[in-house]
């Protein structure tokens, strides 16, 4: 049985061939530890960490590369902002969508001191961002929300949010781009991003164990990192350098890593984030549009608009649990998917789903329109099936 | 080898820095190459960028002002 891969907001799959040859070129002729030394093989390595930043400045419209602090994923870069960024008496606003990468930082600030307030989102997701402006206080010191959330794929109004906070430049609006970094165009200029979380696994097309943290400028003297340590710059000084990014970037880095994503990154620059986006938009659109007939069984969540949400389509089958559906589909029809709460309490509240949970399809830029089908007619098969003794 | 006074070295804060300037300047044709900072300029484990002085002139002017870098010295 053919597998079809539809778990692609967890980590994408496959990968570019080109992040797998970068990956193993690398490793191959390259090996050495980047900074550390003068040596041709430790510059090369300096090189591909630089130009992997190169492009995903250019990516995300970052005007200096060094903005960019690489991490091992955006959990990493999130709690560099948000504990970084938040001290006791600090207020810090979140969206009701919010995935576990987010609200345990701010529930472990909640503990030390730091006010938290939540912005209530519709059941299918959406905010409202005049609901946000009014829980702002003088001493909110961070708006920090998803861009697209990873439970219905719902698109928050980031930019809206960007430009209502332009009149509080003492307010920093932290972006959580894990789930549309590469899938949906991002402009920190344009949206008046001051700190943008991205993975490396997911539509960046790197591999795991990668992802990163624009910090704008002027602001890396509000938020004190989290890990200090060799950088191979000012040894001299016992203390951690100032500048960016070795003052967020201690330790040896995963230079495999971010050769694949450097790669992957080149990948999405060359298809364009527009022609992503399109192609994924259609994706989930024929999915949508498939399921039209099942609408009696099949309870779907989040926006049902493929435009208004990223290619992840959250649903339940009427009289099935997640995960008996999870292992029908791949059981019967080699479809991947995921079952249950996908680390977001918070936002299966939202949407009414705590604790039941969700069978999630998330598709990619690799997958087909006849996957599409052949998920559709998989759906179909097991709501003709669930009514039948001994299915 | 680097004696006497017909190379220069810039000095810079991180790796970062030097292969950014080492595009810079390679990128406008002037000779250059990364090497390590040599320990009578600073005890600093990183590299620096070495060029013909008779360019200094030149590489200064490009640099100045688009990428930060401590100083340039004699070797």
């Amino acid at each position: 049985m053919k597998t079809i891969y539809l778990d692609n907001a967890a980590t994408s799959f496959p990968k570019p061939e080109a992040m797998l040859s970068a990956m193993t070129a690398y490793q191959r002729n390259v090996g050495a530890n980047p900074g550390r030394s003068g040596h041709g093989l430790s510059i090369d390595a300096g090189r591909i960490i630089c130009e992997a930043r190169e492009s995903l400045a250019l990516l995300f419209h970052v005007e200096d590369p060094l903005r960019i602090v690489l991490t091992k994923n955006s959990t990493e870069a999130l709690n560099i902002a948000l504990q970084g960024g938040l001290r006791p008496g600090d207020h810090v606003i979140t969206s009701g969508m919010e995935h576990n990468s987010v609200m345990r930082p701010l529930r472990f600030l909640e503990g030390r001191g730091v006010e938290l307030s939540v912005v209530p989102c519709s059941p299918r997701g959406e905010m409202d961002p005049e609901d946000l402006k009014k829980v702002l206080r003088k001493n909110t010191r961070i708006v920090v929300v998803t861009h697209a959330s990873n439970v219905t794929g719902t698109i928050l109004p980031v930019e809206a949010i960007g430009e209502l906070l332009q009149d509080r430049p003492d307010v920093m609006f932290c972006v959580d781009a894990a789930q549309t970094a590469g899938a949906l165009p991002i402009d920190v200029e344009k949206m008046n991003i001051d700190l943008l979380a991205f993975t490396g696994h997911k539509s960046l097309f790197g591999p795991q164990g990668t992802g990163g943290l624009y910090i704008r400028e002027g602001l890396d003297q509000r938020i004190a990192p989290l890990m200090m340590g060799g950088t191979g710059s000012r040894s001299e000084f016992e203390e951690q350098p100032e500048f960016m990014p070795d003052r967020y970037e201690s330790g040896t880095p995963n230079t495999i890593g971010i050769a694949g994503l450097g790669a992957g990154v080149s990948f999405v620059l060359e298809q364009t984030v527009e022609a992503v986006r399109a192609r994924e938009e259609e994706l989930a659109s024929r999915f949508l549009a498939g399921l039209q007939d099942l609408r009696d069984e099949v309870i779907l969540y989040g926006p049902q608009d493929a435009s208004r949400q990223t290619a992840v389509v959250s649903f339940n089958i009427k009289n099935v649990t997640s995960s008996d559906a999870a292992d029908y589909f791949e059981e019967q029809r080699g479809i991947l998917c995921r079952p249950g709460l996908h680390c977001a309490p918070s936002a299966h509240r939202t949407i009414g789903t705590f604790p039941r949970g969700t069978v999630r399809f998330s598709f990619g830029f690799f997958n087909t329109q006849q996957e599409v089908d052949d998920a559709c007619e998989a759906l179909r098969e097991l709501v003709k099936r669930k009514g039948k003794p001994g299915s | 080898m680097t004696t006497g006074n017909d190379f220069a070295v810039v000095l810079f804060e991180s790796v970062s820095h030097a292969l950014g300037a080492e595009k810079i300047v390679k990128g406008s044709g002037i000779g250059c190459k990364l090497i390590h900072v040599p320990r009578h300029l600073s005890s600093d484990c990183g590299i620096c960028l070495r060029f013909h002085a008779a360019d200094r002139e030149r590489v200064e002017a490009l640099l100045r002002g688009k990428l930060h870098f401590f100083e340039i010295k004699l070797l």
